[in-house]
């Protein structure tokens, strides 16, 4: 596109118009060239604001890290634009890198055989940080992501988790005001990731009295999503086939929470006590002791359900379950096939 | 520059890191210096059975050779290691470099430097001060100038052979064999008196790869030889064709990079 602007009075973070990436596959043989063009991204439009914490969700394939690679000014899109901190990535490139922090869950930006703290020094470096900046960040950082008892070693001496809170030490050296995750909990186990969360939580949510910080992350745990992300992008074959919080997603194709109750005394039959709202009750078992009640998010809410069960029976025990994320995901799939 | 400082030091940590373990650097400058000693044993065993090759006598050969090696191992330092592109693309090294707020290519360059390599520029700078003591010349100031610009534009030439091939690697799937021919084969033609190649070979390496002004051409000029093919003040032209090339190569470069298709994963 002619006559963008360059360096942006724009206040969105990212602005990507019918963004469409295509690859060409090209098999030179003896008998001449064969090509297959593959959309890998195919005319995404989608606007992120400062402040935002976006899930960038889909399967394998479905288009993530090409998009990121254009975001960053990595690859250059076919057709459409994308700008990102009111930048124009491929034609300002560095200008952008001083501007954004980038993880990559299954590479890594540190100097392998060098000692993390070294690594964060030569990175102060080349992001031109003043020795007092550097030291004051580098300070918060080591002891956020808890890297003092490893900063001496070798980074492939590490393991995958305190690399992984190294990359994003060196991701978030330079302040970037946005922090682009590329499947940063990948192979991690329950507790690192449970730490990661945390730490991006309060990132996003501006750590260290700073301002918030934009974050897009891909990922395929859809427990990073609901923890992080209060808003959603799907594509599915690089087409965006949603965008919108988690309760839309989840009445867009349908998903019900599941409320299971456990009665001191037996009860055959709940129906009649919560007739005329929009749920589905079901006794469990024989005795009469559990039943369990299916309704959709916003048309009801488990406070009411709950009112009208202990009006007819003392209830001893229940538990609520929230739609599966990844089941509606995979319906939203399914749906849009 | 503020960038001057970010490369002084990645640098100094890559140099640093190099000296960490002595006894393996030790080992490997041995390796280098071994590697030298054997292309010079090459050419004394050549001169051992035949007076001259292609007109040029043991020190006029042992200059072509030295010159050209010096001029090339210099190169090599700063861009020898273009030649693991294919891995540098296959890891994902490159989309690391594109991350950062420098020129890729800086970044490449300064991401390897190494120090083993140095050995070799001493030893074929020594072969060269053998080779111009044995030839006894009048050092005027244009002598100085000419061998000073061989050494400039041989280097430079050299680079813009590792750039070259560095950038196909972009399009070549498993390039680096192809490559490799053409860098290490280009310096390995470099190293003889042109003479000895045939017309048709000798003009690909003078026009299209033009490695004979390396070594050779700005021997034939500094000695005053005679060559059935090109004028005698041929020699003073390494310096701008390697200019040349090597903005050829750096022009090509950035249009690889802006069309880098990703590294898959």
């Amino acid at each position: 596109m002619t006559g963008e602007k360059s360096t942006g009075a724009t206040d969105l973070v990212i602005e990507s118009r019918v963004l469409t990436k295509e690859f060409r596959r090209g098999r030179s043989g003896r008998r001449g060239r064969t090509d297959s063009v593959l959309r890998a991204v195919d005319s995404l439009t989608v606007t992120i604001r400062p402040g935002e914490a976006v899930g960038y969700i889909g399967a394998n394939g479905a288009g993530k890290s090409t998009t990121i690679k254009m975001i960053t000014g990595i690859l250059k899109p076919s057709t459409g634009s994308v700008l990102t901190c009111g930048l124009d990535p491929m034609r300002h490139r560095r200008d952008l890198a001083r501007r954004i922090g980038v993880v990559f869950g299954q590479r890594s930006q540190l100097w392998w055989d060098l000692p993390l703290q070294e690594s964060l020094r030569i990175l102060g470096a080349i992001h031109a940080l003043p020795p007092t900046r550097w030291q004051r960040r580098r300070d918060q950082l080591v002891e956020r992501l808890d890297l003092a008892a490893f900063l001496d070693r070798p980074v492939r001496r590490l393991s995958l988790g305190e690399r992984m809170r190294g990359e994003l030490a060196a991701a978030l050296l330079h302040e970037p005001e946005l922090l682009i995750l590329d499947e940063p909990t990948v192979g991690l186990d329950v507790l690192s990731k449970e730490r990661l969360r945390v730490f991006l939580r309060e990132e996003n949510q501006g750590a260290d009295g700073g301002p918030p910080r934009t974050m897009l992350l891909t990922t395929h745990d859809m427990d990073d999503v609901q923890r992080l992300c209060p808003r959603l992008i799907v594509v599915d074959t690089g087409r965006c086939v949603y965008d919108g919080d988690h309760a839309g997603l989840v009445a867009r194709v349908g998903a019900n929470r599941l409320l299971v109750i456990d009665l001191v005394d037996p009860v055959q039959e709940l129906a009649g006590a919560l007739a005329g709202l929009p749920v589905a009750v079901e006794r469990t078992d024989d005795a009469g002791l559990r039943h369990t009640i299916t309704f959709a998010p916003g048309e009801v809410s488990a406070g009411a359900v709950l009112d009208r069960v202990s009006a007819v029976a003392a209830i001893h025990d229940l538990s609520l379950s929230e739609p599966d994320i990844e089941e509606v995901v995979r319906r939203l799939y399914a749906s849009s096939a | 520059m503020g960038d001057a400082h970010a490369y002084r030091v990645i640098m100094a940590s890559r140099l640093r890191s190099q000296l960490a373990y002595p006894t393996s650097f030790a080992f490997d400058v041995v390796n280098q210096l071994v590697y030298g000693l054997i292309e010079f044993i090459e050419l004394y065993a050549v001169f051992h059975n035949v007076d001259s090759l292609a007109g040029l006598g043991w020190s006029q050969a042992l200059l072509v050779m030295a010159l050209s090696r010096l001029a090339f191992q210099t190169g090599d330092l700063f861009v020898g290691h273009l030649d693991q592109m294919p891995a540098y693309l296959r890891q994902g090294t490159l989309e690391t470099f594109l991350i950062r707020p420098l020129p890729v290519l800086a970044q490449v360059i300064t991401s390897d430097i190494s120090l083993r390599r140095v050995s070799r520029i001493v030893l074929f700078g020594g072969f060269t001060a053998l080779a111009l003591a044995r030839l006894e010349l009048t050092w005027t100031p244009a002598a100085v100038v000419l061998l000073l610009a061989a050494l400039l534009g041989g280097s430079l030439i050299t680079a813009a052979m590792f750039i070259t091939a560095g950038t196909a690697q972009f399009w070549l799937i498993e390039g680096g064999e192809a490559a490799n021919a053409f860098t290490y084969g280009g310096a390995y033609v470099a190293q003889f008196p042109a003479g000895v190649l045939p017309v048709g070979v000798r003009v690909f390496y003078t026009a299209v790869l033009p490695v004979t002004f390396i070594g050779y051409l700005p021997t034939v000029t500094l000695l005053g030889l005679a060559d059935p093919l090109v004028p005698s003040w041929f020699g003073w032209l390494t310096l701008p064709v390697g200019l040349t090339f090597l903005t050829l190569s750096l022009a090509a470069w950035q249009f690889g990079v802006r069309h880098y298709q990703g590294g898959g994963g």
